[in-house]
């Protein structure tokens, strides 16, 4: 399937010492992808983008941005009312950041409800959860940088919580703060740092798509490509797919750019930080929020083990264990399609990880400790019980024997049909 | 599968508005209609030069504005000359000069809105001790905006009897805890307009909302008008994107 460009001497010349036009051809014009991608599929490329966005638009921030607690909040300010454009440059960062997390959340759950994490992608999978702890990391220091009183509380909050490990607990949050509160040091290395952690996220991506790319895209069957009748190049066809769907997410996106730019925000942020007012609720972020429940979902001590730092390791280990979901799935079906009680259970950890959002955004009081008790446990048990206990007790309906076979009819050798596309990205 | 599509949106939606409850139950304040609202929402200059004096003449006396600089008010219809002159009915303290000593002169349309006291603390001794916030967000930084600042204006009552006042506290309906240290601040006729308008409370109320919001989002007219471009330019590509997907899938059974 050689590109006309390939004849090309110069192409050929560089190509022959640097393989970058063959590559190209062959991980994003030829890459054989299955037929049957359903719009789930295009939230991995749509992350990709927005990452890009929030890298461009970070840099740019970065130029007029001053990482000093007299000067942050007014330096913001600044681009917001003199840099040209610079309203439009921070609402697209910070509506960026939100947009980006629902992509990614629909991404994880498309991984869930498909089997995606199992064998042979099961390192795909892990690369993906570190990519989420990144992206976690960057986004709370991100939000401390405007200096409002949420970025100094939130910050607080969270780099508190490290005063719960044992022993060396105090010690490590004097450490993380660089004083004995959150103050000019703790500013300036969330700065260093929130620049740094998206080029992580960049390297970490790249190993994403190698092992992505080693045995190609998944598929909403859950089954293995039987040959060439069962896939499509990946130009013209899922790149025109892609663009697609990146241009109804822009339009989606610009909306709350230009229309409600501070939807997802804190009014309270627009308060410069005051470390003698405390906000009457401190919350995190919207995409924070399940974990925050968690997080304070525990209010009992157990035996020598303080309820926050039950409540810490909960918070850490609601992500942490996902890196264990390829082997506590047992079964060998991937696509919830042919699992009819996974199937279900998949929906209830949605409505779950909801319930335990909204619990988050809601005071810790009355009915809403113990609602979120109730969907941390369950949280939990959806992992470590009812995913191992599946494989034994729920019965797959009958899988189909190919890709091809539901819209090419038949089950075998490839047909007529089935060659034309491949032609045509010729 | 659509049907889910519209839950999780719905959802989302839900924990972004993420409704924490104040502290202390407060009256949901005045729903208001505003011209800035809107797609096409734009604001009315006669109504921000209105707040502007309201602002000058009543508030400025307590509350600073320092994010907005005088040269920012030529976007609300006054002439450079006229910015000139508003500035330097206010003196600031500028220098070192050659000699090393500070020294007093008129503000500059480059200078920032000059604060009413020199710090907070100086506030603070000159208000009961409670610090007067700064205007220059306010309407963005607090639950509710623009509705709740004019509720705040026009909610001042006398506090029910079996309610106890702390000393030199006004009692505010939409106020959180109701208790609030800034006494009335408009009164019928406080002002006298220069367009005529009769200057009713709820007049005043609503012009100084009007010229808060403008100091708090400057851009926000620029912001609508583009995105009305945008995301219509968006659709359309959007559309035909759908449509090139089409044709090239066509030939494609799936």
């Amino acid at each position: 399937m050689t590109q006309p460009w390939m004849n090309n001497r110069l192409v050929r010349w560089i190509d022959y010492r640097l393989p970058m036009f063959s590559f190209m051809e062959k991980e994003l014009i030829d890459y054989p992808t299955p037929r049957n991608l359903s719009y789930w599929w295009n939230f991995g490329s749509l992350a990709g983008i927005v990452l890009v966005i929030m890298i461009v638009t970070g840099i740019v921030l970065a130029m007029h941005y001053t990482p000093h607690v007299d000067y942050a909040f007014d330096s913001v300010e600044r681009i917001m009312r003199d840099v040209n454009y610079g309203w439009l440059i921070r609402y697209i960062h910070t509506n960026g950041g939100s947009a980006f997390f629902i992509i990614v959340y629909i991404h994880i759950f498309r991984g869930l409800y498909y089997g995606s994490y199992k064998s042979p992608r099961e390192i795909l999978w892990i690369l993906g959860v570190i990519i989420l702890l990144c992206m976690m990391a960057t986004a709370f220091m991100g939000y401390v940088l405007p200096w409002g009183q949420m970025s100094f509380w939130g910050a607080t909050v969270i780099t508190n919580l490290f005063s719960a490990v044992p022993i060396v607990g105090d010690v490590i949050v004097t450490w993380l703060w660089g004083g004995f509160t959150v103050d000019n040091p703790t500013l300036n290395r969330f700065f260093s740092l929130h620049y740094l952690m998206p080029f992580v996220i960049v390297g970490v991506v790249a190993l994403h798509l190698v092992a992505l790319h080693q045995h190609g895209s998944g598929n909403p069957l859950g089954i293995d490509a039987k040959g060439p009748q069962d896939k499509i190049p990946f130009h013209p066809y899922y790149t025109v797919k892609d663009m697609f769907g990146l241009c109804a997410f822009l339009t989606i996106f610009a909306g709350f750019v230009f229309f409600a730019p501070n939807f997802f925000g804190e009014p309270e942020n627009y308060i410069p930080a005051d470390p003698l007012v405390t906000p009457p609720h401190i919350v995190p972020e919207w995409y924070f929020l399940p974990y925050y429940a968690i997080l304070r979902s525990i209010t009992f001590d157990v035996w020598f083990l303080s309820a926050k730092l039950i409540g810490v390791v909960l918070m850490f280990g609601s992500i942490l264990i996902l890196f264990l979901v390829p082997w506590l799935d047992r079964s060998p079906v991937r696509s919830a399609r042919y699992r009819p009680i996974y199937k279900q259970l998949f929906w209830v950890l949605v409505i779950d990880c909801l319930v335990l959002g909204w619990v988050g955004g809601n005071p810790p009081e009355g009915i809403f400790v113990i609602i979120g008790q109730i969907a941390t446990l369950y949280y939990f048990a959806h992992f470590l019980v009812l995913m191992p206990l599946l494989s034994y007790i729920e019965t797959p309906r009958p899988l189909p024997t190919s890709i091809g076979e539901p819209v090419l009819g038949g089950s075998g050798g490839p047909p007529a049909a089935a060659e034309q596309p491949m032609e045509k990205a010729q | 599968m659509r049907r889910t599509v519209g839950a999780i949106v719905a959802a989302f939606v839900l924990i972004g508005s993420n409704p924490a409850p104040a502290a202390e139950e407060a009256a949901a304040p005045p729903s208001m209609k505003w011209t800035f609202d809107g797609l096409f929402g734009s604001f009315d200059r006669a109504a921000l030069r209105r707040g502007f004096q309201v602002y000058t003449e009543v508030c400025a006396v307590c509350h600073s504005l320092r994010l907005v600089h005088y040269r920012n008010l030529t976007a609300i219809g006054f002439t450079e000359d006229q910015v000139k002159e508003i500035a330097a009915e206010v003196e600031v303290t500028d220098g070192p000069d050659a000699e090393g000593e500070m020294f007093d002169r008129p503000a500059l349309p480059s200078d920032r809105f000059v604060s009413p006291f020199p710090n907070d603390n100086a506030a603070r001794a000159a208000n009961n001790g409670a610090l007067p916030p700064d205007l220059s967000l306010v309407t963005k930084s607090r639950i509710g905006g623009p509705d709740y600042i004019y509720g705040l204006m026009v909610g001042y009552r006398d506090a029910p009897g079996d309610m106890e006042m702390s000393e030199g506290m006004a009692y505010n309906m939409y106020f959180p805890g109701h208790q609030i240290a800034m006494p009335a601040p408009l009164s019928e006729e406080l002002v006298e307009y220069a367009d005529g308008t009769e200057a009713t409370v709820p007049q005043m109320a609503k012009d100084v909302t009007d010229f808060l919001v403008w100091a708090a989002e400057p851009e926000l007219e620029e912001r609508k008008r583009m995105g009305v471009k945008v995301v219509l330019f968006l659709i359309l590509l959007t559309g035909m994107l759908f449509a090139v997907k089409r044709a090239v899938w066509s030939n494609v059974p799936h």
